[in-house]
């Protein structure tokens, strides 16, 4: 269960405020006009940002001064989400040891992982050398081995064609299933929002609203989502 | 964003060792000489003499490195690979050999001035200062271009291609794509250039003198070698220190570090071209490559008949050189990798102090302490070695510290969420990234300690050399040709190490 209590989040002079909690295994959307804070919100639960006030809680226990790579935490940002020099098994491997020690079991997992997401036998192929879609499709294999609790996604897929984002929303939602992770992620597009989160965060004039159903708050938008929609 | 406490220590203790082989001497001649008196007149014509020189210098290198560089990155011909090795040359040939080739070229007699005097033509003056001016860009001219060219493959392909796709005509190129990195990268090396040309000594030494050309660097020389005037030394050496050390803090407050975003390491993309910039970018690189190449060919022409009569200290020397080198190289790359990783602003400017630390101000200081506890002439290699480590570490932390900054901006978030930390960061991000500037660091701190004759100068021992070292006796024997075989000897050297370690680096994308 993931709690942001009574939570201030401060960059200069944009500050932002969200105070709601999310049941396990739930996805949730956070839409908004751009500028609003939906990365500021993802960049703190990760551990990027620490808090001006409140507390950020996963299962009751507070975040404060846990780092980035030790929070429950797998993150996939809008862009960088491969090193360009490492191969995808080891891009994927370091979602299990991040020093690359892979025993023969490691990189079973790895080859396993890579073939959920379509791409069996790519081990070898350098980021650089795949399509934007198949680079998405590596992440994700490395999010899949992290097995961590709470998937947050800065929208990795919004350089992709509607199509493919659909795809790797698809597949995201699948994963997703297969590990009952909790899914927090930015949106700009409410489609997707209604594709795969059954729950929507609005966020707007300085506040990360409680979430709500997302089918619900569609069929009958607040104001500033309205405004947003247009 | 995480910085690893014993990167952090480590790195500390490496800038305090720093700055302890740079300030101890200098402490050292302060108490020597009973404190420093106020400077004469004459120290202040040299002040303003050094400052000009060096601001001239550093200005022409960087404004005529910026075409080349550009139709160096931009351009695929034959040869290219051997142009961007062969402007490595200039920087690591030993000072004396260099001068001896471009005295040869544009000297009273020599080959511009026949030519000159042939077509009746006034000829040219080499002496004062536009001699010293020609001989600093001969030497760092090469040097702006190398690092301007790792500025250029730091941009992600993908802007070009970006550009390339808009359509989008060269001087847009340039003010949106190039000139952000010109100016993230530019300061940096003018302030390696100015300081450069702040302490250069054998070319004043030769080039210039008298009072209207004489440098600060070259006033404690005399102080030294005329007088043995320390107080007055310590002087100069004080002003010498403080000018250099303002200069790199205000090189390093100028420098803009911002990475230049994340790319994947494509190739770099063919854009439509221009024929005018075709011709543009030949002309400058047939300029340069000839600016470069004919002094060096003049000392080639000189030297080679003596080659295979070389006297056999010539071989023992070349063989102490190699060692001297490669300790420094270790010693150079470590400490900067050691002072490059925490990123601190601190750090870098303690690395830059040893531009400011004048060889022989460094040398005499140390003679002083070691001194009471053991002839220095006795570890003179040891010293050498980690004097042309200290000396070689403001370019290994140039060279390291835009691309590792790079390397943090652009992967640091994607590090941190994945737990990569200490080790396995050096391992698996970092060492990756920093190969290529990696390479081309220990190419510079081993070809720099090669052709180093400073504090050795000072102290020679009296059974031993290195290979500059041995140069300069012969040169001091008249034996002519002999040195100018043996400076071949050691321009290959240098060559050969510089190209050993730069391929090493550059080893990924060729």
């Amino acid at each position: 269960m993931l709690t942001l209590e009574a939570l201030t989040l401060r960059q200069g002079d944009f500050t932002l405020h969200a105070d709601w909690t999310l049941a396990p295994g739930a996805r949730l959307a956070l839409i908004g006009p751009s500028g609003a804070g939906k990365s500021t919100v993802l960049a703190s639960i990760a551990g990027f940002l620490d808090p001006e006030a409140g507390r950020i809680l996963w299962e009751g226990r507070d975040l404060r001064g846990t780092p980035p790579g030790k929070r429950p935490v797998a993150m996939l940002f809008q862009d960088g989400n491969l090193f360009p020099h490492l191969t995808v098994a080891r891009n994927v491997g370091l979602g299990i040891r991040p020093d690359l020690k892979l025993t023969a079991a490691d990189r079973d997992r790895v080859s396993a992982a890579l073939t959920r997401v379509g791409l069996a036998g790519m081990e070898d192929r350098m980021p650089g050398s795949l399509s934007g879609g198949q680079q998405s499709r590596v992440a994700l294999a490395r999010v899949l081995v992290m097995d961590r609790p709470l998937l947050l996604l800065d929208e990795p897929f919004a350089a992709l064609g509607p199509a493919l984002r659909a795809e790797m929303l698809e597949l995201v939602s699948a994963l997703c299933d297969d590990t009952g992770a909790t899914l927090v992620m930015v949106s700009h597009a409410p489609e997707d929002a209604q594709r795969i989160t059954g729950l929507t965060c609005v966020v707007a004039d300085g506040q990360a609203a409680p979430p709500v159903d997302t089918a619900a708050v569609f069929a009958d938008p607040p104001q500033v989502l309205r405004d947003y929609l247009g | 964003m995480a910085r690893s406490p014993v990167a952090v220590i480590l790195g500390g203790a490496v800038a305090l060792a720093v700055a302890a082989l740079i300030l101890g001497p200098l402490a050292a001649v302060l108490w020597h000489a009973g404190g420093a008196g106020w400077p004469s007149p004459s120290d202040w014509s040299a002040v303003r003499f050094t400052v000009w020189q060096a601001v001239l210098s550093a200005v022409l290198s960087g404004a005529l490195a910026i075409p080349v560089a550009r139709a160096l990155a931009r351009r695929r011909f034959l040869g290219r690979g051997v142009m961007i090795l062969a402007l490595g040359a200039p920087f690591i040939l030993p000072v004396v050999a260099a001068i001896a080739g471009l005295l040869a070229l544009f000297g009273r007699n020599g080959v511009l001035n026949s030519a000159l005097a042939a077509f009746g033509l006034p000829g040219i003056e080499i002496f004062g200062l536009h001699g010293v001016l020609l001989a600093h860009v001969f030497f760092n001219l090469p040097l702006a271009v190398r690092l301007l060219l790792e500025g250029w493959r730091a941009i992600p392909a993908e802007r070009f291609r970006l550009a390339a796709q808009l359509d989008m005509p060269p001087g847009a190129v340039f003010r949106l794509i190039e000139w952000p990195m010109l100016r993230q990268r530019m300061p940096g090396v003018l302030a390696v250039v100015f300081a450069i040309c702040l302490s250069s000594f054998a070319v004043v030494l030769i080039l210039g003198g008298g009072p209207a050309a004489t440098t600060i660097e070259l006033a404690i020389y005399q102080a030294f070698s005329f007088d043995f005037d320390l107080g007055r030394a310590a002087t100069l050496a004080v002003l010498q220190l403080i000018m250099v050390t303002v200069a790199a803090l205000l090189a390093l407050r100028l420098a803009r570090t911002d990475g230049m975003g994340a790319g994947l390491d494509r190739p770099m993309a063919i854009w439509t071209d221009r024929p005018g910039l075709r011709v543009q970018d030949a002309a400058v690189l047939i300029l340069t490559a000839l600016f470069i190449a004919a002094p060096m060919v003049l000392l080639v022409i000189q030297g080679l008949p003596a080659l295979v009569q070389m006297p056999a200290v010539v071989w023992s020397a070349a063989l102490t050189s190699l060692a001297v080198a490669l300790a420094s190289t270790g010693i150079a790359v470590l400490a900067g990798l050691a002072l490059a990783l925490p990123r601190r602003g601190l750090y870098d400017s303690i690395a830059m102090m040893t531009l400011a630390a004048s060889p022989l101000v460094l040398g005499t200081g140390l003679f002083l302490l070691i001194r009471p506890f053991a002839f220095p002439g006795n570890h003179i290699l040891a010293i050498t070695a980690v004097v042309n480590a200290a000396a070689a570490l403001p370019f290994v932390l140039r060279s390291l510290a835009p691309d590792l900054h790079a390397t943090e901006d652009g992967f640091g978030r994607l590090a941190d969420s994945l737990d990569l930390r200490g080790w396995a960061r050096l391992r698996w991000l970092i060492l990756p990234r920093l190969r290529r500037p990696l390479g081309f660091a220990a190419g510079l701190a081993a070809a720099l300690s090669m052709g180093d004759l400073g504090v050795i100068a000072l102290f020679p021992p009296p059974d031993t050399a290195t290979l500059p070292l041995q140069i300069y006796r012969l040169m001091g024997a008249y034996r002519m040709e002999a040195a100018a075989a043996a400076s071949l000897l050691l321009v290959a050297l240098s060559f050969g190490l510089f190209a050993v370690f730069d391929r090493i680096g550059r080893h990924a994308d060729t």
